[in-house]
């Protein structure tokens, strides 16, 4: 297992290395922030000037070879609209990203596992069926379209709830949070609902479609002989078995929630990380882009060295990292 | 269907007036129960529109930074609700000889930490831009044309330019004043922190939450206040809201008191809930197209059936004049902008600097265009691509369409491509497109003919913004000599003269100026601005 | 009584089992009629910017246009007819929906079994890939596409291919490395099979249960985020509006009363993944033998 992990890590560098030379290459293929931000006024030579103060008008392995050096002696630059480091911009958003995925991966798990286990239980009584149209409906109307509906009943029309951004925060080992107060959860609820409800249709459907399966296998049939109780099938062998699918879906939408919950965050004002990268990407603020997605490849990197241990924990016999006999 | 549709019809509008009732009583119902506004009077929330990036005020000249540091910190020059410049930390300046400007200081203002505002702190604010780091859009060009600087005594200032330049006093409505004590070997982290965010403007800087919100306390000994002018709320909150729909609904549900940049699909009915003001002037931005004139085959000019064309055919100002016939400004104004814009016969609109009354926008006449074109040798019209960027102005890519479908009326066949504004910009200025789109706001008629239709040349940094190389030497001498006379009415003059001349080769087609536009709750007011700015200090409970 | 069904009149025989599942085929039909014949059934082309007129904007249904026509659900801000831009927007829709999906699924199935059945570096490189690809946001591959090769439909597919592929290897990948090492592919093995004959007869009709989910939710989620392509500038071109981006362009009237213009598109766009998934998740039950009654 150590030797396993080591490998991995070791890996994870090479792809660090790639991930960078492939958003240096893109961002110059779209243009440069120059032409974007400068002021109007500006003449041909103070656009010039602009342009060259900022080392972008050396060619492109000249400044990727920069770039490089920087980065292994621990500096991925500063951004070009925020004049800041660009990993301090990415961390200070950090813990209001975080508190937003964590909020709705957890609600997507802890309603849709059970909720797709009595669908699969019972496929053919009315909640089963009542669960899965409903599910359909989760997935089916665009994200900005839902959030929007959100906001007008429970902001507007109703007023119990804010229209968007966050609430205050408090520390929380040295870590900005807001769910310690009713004013931060108050915050959370419309975008973190928002944010679940697609997980949670897919967990459903991926549980209740693994639990049918799983019924018809021997072991659960060999389970009931010998007069287990329902209970101890469903929780033990059933639910063990349907999970691997599951937990690499999780992993999957957690790190995508991390990475780009842009849409989300626009509409309710949330001041995370998927709004930096869509501003970074608008104004092509380089430093920023490369630096936030070498962070977000480390979070999968992580996310799915995680879900494969998980693996081999949910079933033995899964050796991880074995070569083809 | 023909007899099912009725009833239909009328079942789905009730259920739609029902449900409007339903939304519009429980709006009101919610927000009375918000509190009625004018008890908010202590504190003003704002929603802005755009992210602020930094506090440094030399940092990134960009409409929502200057925006957020106008609170705080403050020029030597103002411009007033109308773009025109008005007195500000100077009260008066004027050229002493050809190349020299005098500039006297207003006596008696104080910083936010108690120091006196010198001639000191002004010339180190002119030389600080220049010290600073990279910046994407520094505010270096408008410091540039200074040669000397010279302090006469604390409160009287000379500065010399290589040539007469009579933009001087402009160009010094960009640059704040910080404060020297403050500000010396600051970096952009010590303004964000507040520690060097010490200016003189009506606000102080309480809080800088990046991406959230910016807070603003009243500053007590603001000098405007001996002049009436002290601003009205103790606390004020600019929250950033760039959706849209995220800025509308934070109005609605009262989180906040005042929003900035309205989209045009919602004056409407904001216009007419009784909760909610509207304030509204001409911006200082116009649109309008840019067309290859210098080419001999420009990009994506064809004949119908995909040819290349034998000419150029916008080197023909028959056929310019043809496409701005083509286009009907009163469907743009009415239809795409919802009536939240002025058909444009100028460059610049109605309240700025060398603005001509006299010219009009180009009538609509489809007839003519036709002859016009036939009379070009393009009887069967050609084909274009028309470009724009579809997250820049207000409704660009609405307004691209629908310019597609007129001009398509008379024989041109025109395909639309939007993109947003980080890929538009860089290859419009590498020459890509041969139709594109533009908005420009500026502070005078000159400026704006100097960068969009002056003989494009890096060394006088004239027509820099001169997509299509439009040229015309009489337009680029009268520019030359205006920039060069210090009198404002002769400068205006020429400004005029130069506008006249170039507009009359339809060297672009001139679109539409556009209507800034803010909401509020019905208990305050604002002086709506030209130049779009949102200015806490200008909004006054009614 | 008793007669030999054919397969596939005993799949159809118990497709017909559930009547939601057959209504879900009915309005699947009638979807994917109504995208094939659009420019036929259509009261106008959406697409031909010379037969909109600025001047129909925004007609409330019922509506007629300046030149005599009927917008039966209205039109929008162009004075498009919203009844034929939902035909159209259709047929782009779910194209794109179902060519990125199929694309992706392909692609993602190979890389997964492959990596599952290699494992070692196979394994590792096709993982670290997946890790990139997934890390990689779709809005800057779209956003070089279009600096690069500039707007298309074509362009969006891509996009959304090279976002979802990695989703799939890392799920097919999962349940493989599950089945890999159970008894009777141990046994294939011993009866030296071929690897490919290992990998598409045993190994991979083991794995489709969970990816035919994901697979089902994944157009539905292509379709979205080619909403929210187009609702960054960013995805097909905005003269040949997709249901995403009709959707999209509808949204900024949604608080102005006007809800035509996004009410209808989304009804559709809804009932179409509706359809998809009622008969997708029958056909699914009814395709599992170990589900046959």
């Amino acid at each position: 297992m150590p030797a396993f992990i080591i490998r991995r890590l070791l890996q994870s560098v090479l792809v660090l290395g790639f991930m960078s030379l492939l958003v240096f290459v893109g961002v110059y293929a779209i243009g440069n922030p120059v032409d974007i931000l400068i002021n109007p006024q500006a003449d041909q030579a103070d656009i010039a000037r602009a342009i060259a103060a900022l080392g972008l008008d050396k060619p492109l392995w000249e400044q990727y070879l920069i770039f490089l050096r920087q980065a292994l002696s621990g500096d991925l630059g500063k951004s070009f609209a925020y004049d800041i480091p660009a990993i301090q911009l990415i961390l200070e958003r950090m813990p209001a990203t975080l508190e937003l995925a964590l909020t709705a991966t957890a609600v997507a798990v802890l309603l849709g596992i059970p909720l797709g286990l009595w669908a699969g239980l019972a496929p053919d009584s009315w909640p089963a069926k009542l669960i899965m149209t409903g599910s359909i409906l989760g997935f089916s109307l665009p994200t900005f379209w839902v959030g929007l509906m959100l906001i007008m009943l429970f902001a507007v029309e109703f007023g119990w709830l804010p229209s968007g951004g966050r609430g205050p925060t408090t520390a929380l080992f040295g870590v900005q949070v807001s769910f310690l107060g009713w004013e931060g959860i108050r915050h959370l609820i419309l975008p973190a609902v928002n944010l679940a409800l697609f997980k949670l249709s897919l967990i459903i459907r991926l549980t209740r479609a693994g639990t049918r399966e799983a019924l018809l296998q021997d072991y659960v049939k060999f389970a009931r002989a010998k007069g287990l109780s329902n209970a101890r099938v469903v929780g033990v062998h059933v639910l063990k078995n349907i999970m691997i699918p599951i937990v690499t879906v999780i992993g999957l939408e957690f790190g995508s929630v991390i990475a780009f919950a842009i849409v989300t965050e626009s509409i309710f004002a949330w001041p995370g990380m998927g709004k930096l990268i869509i501003d970074s990407i608008n104004v092509l603020d380089r430093p920023v882009i490369v630096a936030y997605l070498l962070i977000i490849v480390s979070v999968f990197i992580l996310i799915n060295l995680a879900v494969d241990i998980v693996y081999s924990v949910l079933d033995p016999r899964v050796r991880l990292g074995a070569q083809a006999r | 269907m023909v007899s099912f549709h009725p009833l239909a019809e009328r079942i789905l509008h009730m259920l739609v007036q029902r449900a409007r009732f339903v939304l519009t009583s429980l709006i009101v119902s919610a927000l009375s129960l918000a509190g009625a506004p004018g008890a908010a009077a202590a504190e003003l929330r704002i929603g802005v529109a755009a992210e602020v990036t930094s506090i440094d005020p030399h940092f990134l000249n960009l409409a929502p930074n200057n925006n957020a540091a106008w609170h705080v910190f403050e020029a030597l020059t103002h411009v007033d609700a109308n773009a025109r410049l008005v007195p500000g930390l100077a009260l008066s300046w004027r050229p002493i000889d050809p190349t020299t400007w005098e500039f006297k200081l207003r006596k008696g203002v104080k910083f936010h930490d108690g120091s006196d505002f010198t001639a000191e702190d002004v010339v180190f604010s002119l030389e600080r831009p220049a010290r600073l780091a990279a910046s994407p859009g520094p505010f270096t060009g408008f410091v540039k044309p200074i040669a000397a600087k010279k302090i006469v005594d604390p409160w009287t200032l000379q500065l010399k330019t290589a040539a007469p330049y009579a933009m001087l006093p402009y160009d010094l409505n960009s640059i704040f004043i910080v404060s020297k004590k403050a500000a010396a070997g600051a970096a952009t982290e010590d303004f964000n922190s507040g520690k060097a965010a010490i200016g003189t403007g009506p606000y102080k800087l309480v809080r800088f939450a990046r991406g959230e919100r910016i807070e603003l306390a009243r500053n007590g000994a603001y000098w405007g206040g001996q002049n009436g002018k002290l601003a009205a709320w103790d606390k004020v909150t600019l929250r950033i809201l760039p959706e849209d729909t995220a800025r509308i609904a934070a109005l609605l549900a009262g989180d906040v008191d005042v929003i900035e940049n309205i989209p045009t699909a919602d004056l409407t009915r904001l216009k007419a809930n009784p909760n909610f003001r509207l304030e509204q002037k001409v911006s200082w931005r116009t649109l309008f197209l840019h067309l290859d004139q210098y080419r001999d085959h420009p990009p994506q000019l064809a004949d119908k059936s995909g040819k290349p064309l034998a000419r150029n055919p916008f080197k023909d100002a028959r056929v310019r004049l043809a496409l701005s016939k083509a286009v009907n400004r009163r469907a743009i104004v009415e239809r795409v902008m919802e009536g939240n814009a002025i058909a444009a016969g100028n460059l610049v609109s109605p309240p700025v600097f060398g603005h001509v009354a006299a010219l009009k926008p180009d009538a609509y006449d489809p007839e003519e265009a036709k002859k016009l074109l036939a009379q070009a040798g393009y009887p069967d019209g050609f084909a274009l691509t028309l470009y724009a960027p579809n997250n820049r102005y207000v409704n660009d890519e609405q307004l691209a369409q629908a310019l597609a479908q007129m001009l398509a009326r008379i024989g041109i066949k025109t395909r639309v491509e939007t993109m947003p504004a980080s890929v538009y910009f860089g290859k419009a200025r590498a020459g890509e497109f041969s139709l594109a789109m533009l908005g420009w706001g500026s502070f005078s008629g000159d400026l704006a003919l100097r960068a969009l239709l002056a003989t494009p040349d890096a060394a006088t940094g004239y027509g820099a913004w001169n997509w299509g190389r439009y040229s015309n030497p009489k337009v680029d001498a009268l520019l030359e000599r205006g920039f060069a006379t210090l009198d404002e009415k002769k400068r205006e003059a020429m400004a005029r003269e130069a506008a006249t001349l170039a507009l009359k080769d339809t060297p672009v087609i001139l679109l539409h100026h556009q209507l800034a536009s803010w909401a509020m709750n019905k208990g305050i007011a604002y002086t709506a601005r030209t130049d779009e700015y949102t200015f806490a200090h200008d909004f006054r409970p009614r | 009584m008793q007669r030999e069904l054919t397969p596939l009149q005993r799949i159809a025989t118990d497709f017909g089992e559930s009547r939601l599942a057959l209504a879900g085929l009915a309005l699947l039909v009638l979807v994917v009629l109504a995208a094939s014949f659009a420019p036929l059934i259509s009261p106008q082309d959406p697409y031909d910017l010379a037969q909109l007129d600025v001047l129909d904007s925004r007609l409330p249904p019922g509506s007629t246009s300046v030149s005599g026509l009927t917008f039966w659900l209205g039109s929008d801000g162009q004075g498009r007819d919203i009844l034929s831009g939902i035909f159209y927007g259709l047929r782009i829709s779910l194209m794109v929906g179902a060519a990125s999906t199929l694309c992706a699924l392909v692609i993602g199935l190979a890389m997964g079994l492959a990596a599952a059945y290699f494992g070692g570096r196979t394994d590792g490189v096709i993982m670290r890939l997946v890790d990139i690809q997934l890390s990689f946001p779709s809005i800057l591959i779209a956003l070089v596409l279009l600096a690069v090769l500039g707007q298309g439909t074509g362009k969006t597919i891509f996009a959304l291919v090279m976002v979802q592929w990695a989703y799939y290897a890392r799920t097919v990948r999962a349940t493989a490395i599950v089945e890999r090492a159970k008894e009777y592919i141990e046994a294939a093995r011993c009866l030296a099979l071929s690897p490919a004959r290992i990998v598409f007869r045993h190994l991979l009709p083991n794995c489709l249960p969970p990816l035919i989910v994901i697979a089902t939710v994944q157009v539905a989620a292509a379709v979205a985020l080619e909403a929210t392509l187009s609702y960054l500038g960013i995805g097909v071109p905005i003269t040949e509006p997709s249901l995403g981006l009709l959707i999209k362009n509808g949204f900024d009237y949604m608080l102005s009363g006007k809800y035509w213009i996004s009410f209808f598109p989304g009804i559709a766009l809804v009932l179409t993944i509706v359809s998809i998934n009622l008969v997708a998740d029958q056909l699914r039950d009814v395709l599992n033998p170990r589900l046959q009654k």
